[in-house]
């Protein structure tokens, strides 16, 4: 079966210090380097990994927010990448983007109808009956109460605002949301109640999602299958109970070894059992050569550091560029 | 003896609303090279009763309304603002979650060290020197002596926030504060930095009060916790007892929303609801309007901490004691 989406070589380099006033020197980030990957129709897929990864540029580029410098992307088979702004205002309505602060992404001079119904209005639709009982439905949908409607964003709390931005994400009714942090900038008590709809609603209207998470555990518990970045570069991707099982990336592995333990208990045995990354991660702009992770990684090799690892299949569905496994 | 001990601690701020206390009837001890975690989300206060044990908050509009802080024999709450100076850095220290806007961004991270140093300490400048790279080396900052000349905005985050560390501890205080310390940093160097505080306290001997929203980051570190909610201490145990035997309903929501890496969960057991606007606050007890075990006597009267079992204390009235 077709994928719902399937990126090819996906690239996107931003001129650095672009605009900038203190532009030092100029170079180009590599922000996205060569991503293939696929979304199945109706699957969660889940995408992690640290702050300048590429992992939201990558969710841009996926529904074309952002232009690729190089790559292709088939949507239902069809390749979106060179289609013209009009032709892509219409398959937009298949795919929407939800994103983490649900303070900055609603204006707040527009009412709570306004925000849900603008992206039907865009998509020629009438501010009549009709379109307003779909925006009934949307509130109803996410939870929220009726008399929501003629309220403005700064009257809610973040959990109720991250429900805004939901219905108006789903009221077109997109195949592919782009879940970009949604519960990154929400209280805990209150992560768990928009992770649960986002499950209620994908099984009800049938979504396939891209869930971008710097969280593992919740990657986890809302994924089928997890991608992992490290500086721009797809290291893994696997099924997720396969990936947390058994993480062939040692960078993967790291990360995991890095989430904090759920039970004190498991405190010593965690700290011991712990593969230290020393340093950070080195610049986007400057990355190393060969294996990007090498400088940080505790099994780097010589060819590491001179050879990019290609990915390999070394498990039917487990996807891993290392040298350490598969053909190098 | 107990090197810190909060009773009765109520902060109260001025608002276009009307005078809103943040922090209500706080007390609690912490002993000497204890860890001591407060776990808490927005508005819960955690952040208001470091700042008010650090004398940090400005009056106006923050007052003190009732209760007092003793740190090592003295009561902070009523130094004068130069003697709590010399608390502050040699005494308590402090470490915050942003570590870019903590740091200075036109001196470079030596002079910002050194100048902590000669504050509290008479000391040459070869000295300072060589203290100042001492203390970047143990906190992990490789190649210490080079990077002295560095401007803040040169570093990483996780750089940035040893750097922090760093600071708090070149008068070693006796007491780390560390408000959210990983929030703004990426999970791996997350791990680092807590196994750096846990080394800090074994070599140095301080206590720590790690301030957090994250039960993982208490899991990790805590000796003993404190839950707040909406302004109230709701639960006090020692760090076994609260993740093995969780007393209050808030407690017990909080350690069971969360998905966990070790098992997995069809559906998170969410917490409905929303946290109260501290100038809305419901009456009696704070939660129960979220609560499922919620009763009419829930909404009359604030439950007091009740002891359950040694150490352990909740402010429930519906609490089964273990």
């Amino acid at each position: 079966m077709t994928p719902l989406v399937d990126a090819v070589a996906l690239e996107k380099h931003f001129a650095s210090g672009e605009g900038a006033l203190l532009a030092r020197r100029a170079g180009r980030l590599r922000a996205v380097d060569g991503v293939s990957l696929r979304i199945a129709h109706g699957e969660t897929l889940g995408l992690v990994g640290e702050s300048g990864c590429g992992k939201s540029t990558l969710g841009r580029l996926l529904i074309r927010l952002t232009e690729p410098s190089a790559g292709a992307i088939f949507f239902e088979g069809e390749e979106i990448t060179r289609l013209s702004t009009k032709a892509l205002r219409e398959k937009r309505r298949a795919m929407q983007i939800i994103f983490q602060d649900p303070y900055g992404a609603l204006n707040p001079r527009m009412s709570v109808e306004d925000i849900i119904m603008e992206p039907l209005l865009i998509h020629g639709a009438k501010r009549d009956a009709p379109t307003r009982q779909k925006v009934s439905e949307m509130l109803d949908l996410v939870g929220l109460p009726k008399h929501a409607r003629d309220r403005f964003p700064h009257e809610f709390s973040g959990g109720q605002r991250q429900r805004i931005g939901i219905a108006r994400a789903l009221v077109l009714r997109p195949k592919l949301v782009v879940c970009d942090e949604p519960v990154s900038a929400l209280d805990v008590s209150v992560q768990a109640q928009i992770v649960n709809l986002l499950q209620d609603l994908q099984s009800e209207l049938r979504l396939t999602y891209l869930f971008i998470a710097h969280d593992l555990s919740v990657v986890k518990h809302i994924s089928n299958r997890v991608a992992v970045m490290y500086l721009g570069k797809l290291v893994e991707i696997a099924e997720k109970r396969e990936l947390y099982r058994k993480p062939l990336h040692p960078y993967t592995q790291a990360l995991i070894a890095a989430v904090p333990v759920a039970h004190p208990a498991n405190r010593a045995s965690a700290r011991a059992g712990r593969v230290r990354l020393p340093g950070d991660v080195p610049s986007a702009l400057h990355p190393p050569t060969g294996c990007r992770f090498h400088t940080r990684c505790p099994h780097a090799m010589a060819i590491c550091r001179a050879e990019e690892p290609k990915i390999a299949e070394p498990v039917a569905g487990h996807h891993v560029a290392c040298h350490l496994i598969g053909p190098s | 003896m107990s090197l810190l001990k909060v009773e009765g601690l109520t902060t109260a701020f001025k608002t276009s609303r009307g005078e809103i206390t943040a922090i209500e009837d706080v007390s609690f001890t912490l002993g000497e090279r204890e860890i001591l975690g407060i776990v808490g989300e927005s508005g819960s206060g955690k952040s208001v009763t470091a700042l008010t044990i650090m004398g940090l908050l400005p009056n106006p509009p923050a007052r003190v309304a009732s209760g007092e802080v003793r740190f090592d024999g003295k009561v902070l709450t009523r130094l004068s603002d130069t003697r709590m100076q010399k608390v502050r850095g040699s005494g308590i220290a402090m470490v915050f979650q942003e570590p870019m806007t903590s740091l200075n961004p036109v001196f470079t991270i030596g002079e910002q060290l050194m100048e902590t140093l000669r504050a509290h300490e008479r000391l040459s400048p070869r000295a300072q020197r060589e203290r100042a790279v001492e203390i970047l080396t143990r906190v992990g900052i490789p190649s210490a002596a080079q990077r002295l000349g560095d401007y803040p905005h040169q570093l990483s985050g996780g750089q940035r926030q040893r750097v922090m560390i760093a600071i708090a501890l070149s008068c070693r205080p006796r007491l780390l504060i560390a408000d959210e310390p990983t929030t703004a940093l990426d999970v791996t160097i997350q791990a680092q930095i807590l196994d750096l505080l846990m080394d800090l306290r074994d070599e140095f001997g301080m206590a720590i009060m790690i301030i957090t929203h994250n039960m993982g980051v208490i899991a990790q570190t805590a000796d003993r916790v404190l839950v707040m909610y909406a302004g109230r201490i709701v639960e006090e145990a020692p760090i076994e007892a609260l993740f093995e035997r969780p007393t209050h309903p808030y407690t017990r929501g909080l350690l069971e929303c969360v998905p966990s890496l070790d098992q997995d969960r069809a559906r998170l057991a969410a917490i409905p609801g929303t946290l109260p606007d501290p100038a809305r606050r419901p009456r009696g007890c704070r939660y129960a309007p979220r609560c499922a075990l919620r009763i009419e006597a829930c909404t009359t009267a604030i439950p007091p901490l009740l002891g359950i079992e040694a150490e352990h204390a909740a402010a429930c009235i519906r609490a089964i004691p273990a």
